[in-house]
């Protein structure tokens, strides 16, 4: 009975997962609309407008690049990729739509080397993420910066893959 | 059923609170040419059938501890004398130990006790030091390792650390479960007390000059703050909790000041704090990161760490501000350094192709010395002697502490039954 139950609900849970492919399209479609709100200077008001009510639908959008909330760091490094800068476009679009939102940045640094440094090179990140998101027009009071160091690791273990999830910045709204 | 969860839950933390009680003090290498002595256990004159410490016991570990004794087992003991006029030195001779501890414990009629002690020399035959000490009971145990330091002193030359305490951070669960213990007990593990418990990153503490006061960084409000706390009371004020970084607190030499690092003018900048009025002064300025400060024993000069030349390493600067000088060259990561009581050597962590462990600079020559394995040994600390250093390790998974001595001769591990265990720091040896 229990077994049924669970084939039942992982074909349940396929059909949703298909769902959302077959959708996917028009959700991106949809977050391409943000970019031209950003991009466009003089169109940020309008474009603001425009999207506030479709930025609170789309951070809990799991289709949405806002719903992409970690950037990922090189060893002793706190630069910020190419696809590190796309996504903080997504989400300074979406800070400058509704300045209402505030979002805390979380910089965290893998367990190699003395916690204190760590904790510096955490907050390095950090604001290397404020300063993109700033630069893109968000106010400075709807973010804040906490550095974990390597005291929040998102992955426990000690690999090169651990180390590589655990040089992050998360953003918290 | 609720509730039952609850008792469950609430049963299974005061199971892991008691299972890091303590930390059990494993030799892992020897040090050859160690001293031979032997300890007698102690006589015993008092109403119970047994003394409530065993003296001998604690004495026998702490100088076997040391690595510069090896105390005689107990099996191999040939006699048991309490008192001078029993001892018969040839006997000792035989079984090759230079150094002979006997002694009493007596049980006064007002509950307190008299521990007597003395120290022959084997060879000599002669006796080197002797004493008797009133005590209560709760007092036998420092008692001992008073003792100890005694021994040690009279018979190395050096002073003994026995009588000190250790502070760490323990951590157990996992993700969101996580909680972070920091603890105080003595340097051979035993009488552990918890001083701060939170579900929120612990870290940095860091021991007054006077032994009784600890600061530390606590994340209880989601945000870094440096607190410092009376270790007897547990009475604490908060110290620092300005916008980013509050990090890295270190106690100056006579105890009015705090050196620390804050990031609440853009990025992490070393301060010096007075203890008393909070007034600041900023002792870094540069672009880079300037943090992990450590006090010089003779209080004029701050040791840090900066990337101000491309990678983490140490830098030394006047307390009142000036050029930094530039201390480790070898090696593409040095940080968080930890100076010798005599100022001549500093601890830290050194990263080499992709592993990090614990190496020693000598000041005089410049010498480096690895002393760990690694590959990944953190937070080094003194022991007040100079004669040890004790740090953070990873043994498999789990966290747990080491001691080398400053030569690397001699190595043991300090473990936890269960959690980890990190961040451990020598305390002074007070006042």
């Amino acid at each position: 009975m229990n077994f049924k139950l669970s084939r039942f609900i992982v074909v349940l849970l396929i059909a949703v997962m298909s769902g959302c492919s077959s959708t996917g399209d028009k959700q991106d479609g949809s977050a391409s609309i943000e970019d031209r709100g950003t991009s466009a200077d003089g169109a940020i008001t309008s474009g603001a407008a425009g999207s506030s009510s479709f930025g609170s639908y789309s951070l809990d959008d799991p289709n949405s690049p806002l719903a992409q909330r970690v950037i990922y760091f090189e060893y002793d490094s706190a630069e910020i990729t190419m696809e590190g800068q796309d996504l903080l476009v997504h989400h300074a679009g979406y800070l400058v739509a509704n300045p209402g939102v505030h979002v805390t940045l979380e910089g965290n640094t893998d367990e190699r080397g003395s916690r204190e440094y760590n904790i510096a090179l955490g907050d390095r990140r950090a604001l290397s993420v404020q300063r993109i998101l700033e630069l893109n027009g968000v106010a400075p009071e709807q973010v804040t910066v906490v550095s974990y160091g390597e005291e929040k690791p998102a992955a426990e273990g000690h690999s090169d893959a651990a180390w590589g999830l655990n040089r992050r910045v998360e953003l918290l709204y | 059923m609720n509730k039952l969860y609850r008792v469950v839950f609430l049963m299974l933390l005061l199971a892991s609170g008691m299972a890091r009680a303590a930390l059990t003090i494993e030799i892992t290498q020897g040090l050859e040419g160690a001293l031979p002595i032997a300890v007698v256990p102690f006589g015993w004159s008092g109403a119970t059938a047994a003394a409530p410490e065993n003296i001998a016991a604690i004495i026998t570990a702490d100088l076997n501890r040391s690595g510069r004794f090896e105390s005689l087992p107990d099996r191999d003991l040939i006699a048991h004398p309490t008192e001078a006029a029993q001892v018969q030195f040839q006997n000792w001779r035989m079984v090759k130990v230079d150094d002979l501890v006997i002694g009493k414990v007596i049980e006064n009629a007002d509950g307190n006790f008299t521990v007597q002690f003395e120290l022959f020399d084997v060879l000599r035959g002669t006796q080197l030091t002797g004493s008797s000490f009133p005590t209560s009971r709760a007092d036998l145990r420092r008692v001992a390792h008073h003792i100890s330091d005694v021994i040690y002193e009279r018979l190395t030359g050096q002073k003994g650390a026995f009588n000190t305490q250790i502070a760490y951070v323990t951590t157990s669960g996992s993700g969101q479960n996580k909680s972070y213990t920091l603890l105080v007990a003595d340097s051979d593990g035993y009488n552990p007390q918890t001083i701060l418990t939170s579900d929120q990153p612990l870290m940095s503490p860091s021991w007054s000059p006077d032994a009784r006061q600890v600061a530390y960084v606590s994340f209880e409000k989601k945000a870094a703050e440096i607190y410092i706390q009376e270790v007897a009371t547990g009475s604490r004020r908060k110290l620092a909790s300005f916008a980013g970084i509050n990090g890295a607190p270190a106690w100056s030499p006579n105890g009015r000041q705090l050196a620390l690092t804050l990031s609440r003018d853009g990025n992490p900048e070393i301060y010096i704090m007075d203890v008393a009025s909070g007034a600041l002064r900023r002792l870094t300025n540069t672009a880079a990161i300037d943090t992990e400060p450590a006090w010089t024993p003779d209080g004029r000069s701050i040791i840090f760490t900066s990337d101000r030349g491309g990678s983490p390493q140490l830098y030394r600067v006047p307390v009142q501000g000036g050029k930094a000088e530039r201390l480790t060259f070898e090696g593409k990561y040095n940080a968080g350094a930890d100076i010798s009581p005599d100022g001549r050597k500093i601890a830290m962590v050194q990263g080499n192709g992709g592993d990090y462990r614990i190496a020693v600079l000598d000041l005089d020559s410049r010498l480096l010395r690895v002393l760990t394995d690694g590959p990944l040994d953190e937070s080094p600390s003194f022991s007040p002697n100079g004669s040890m250093i004790i740090y953070a390790t990873r043994e498999g998974n789990r966290e747990v502490l080491s001691a080398v001595s400053v030569d690397g001769r001699f190595r043991q591990r300090l473990s936890l039954q269960a959690g980890n265990v990190r961040e451990p720091v020598w305390s002074p040896f007070g006042k």
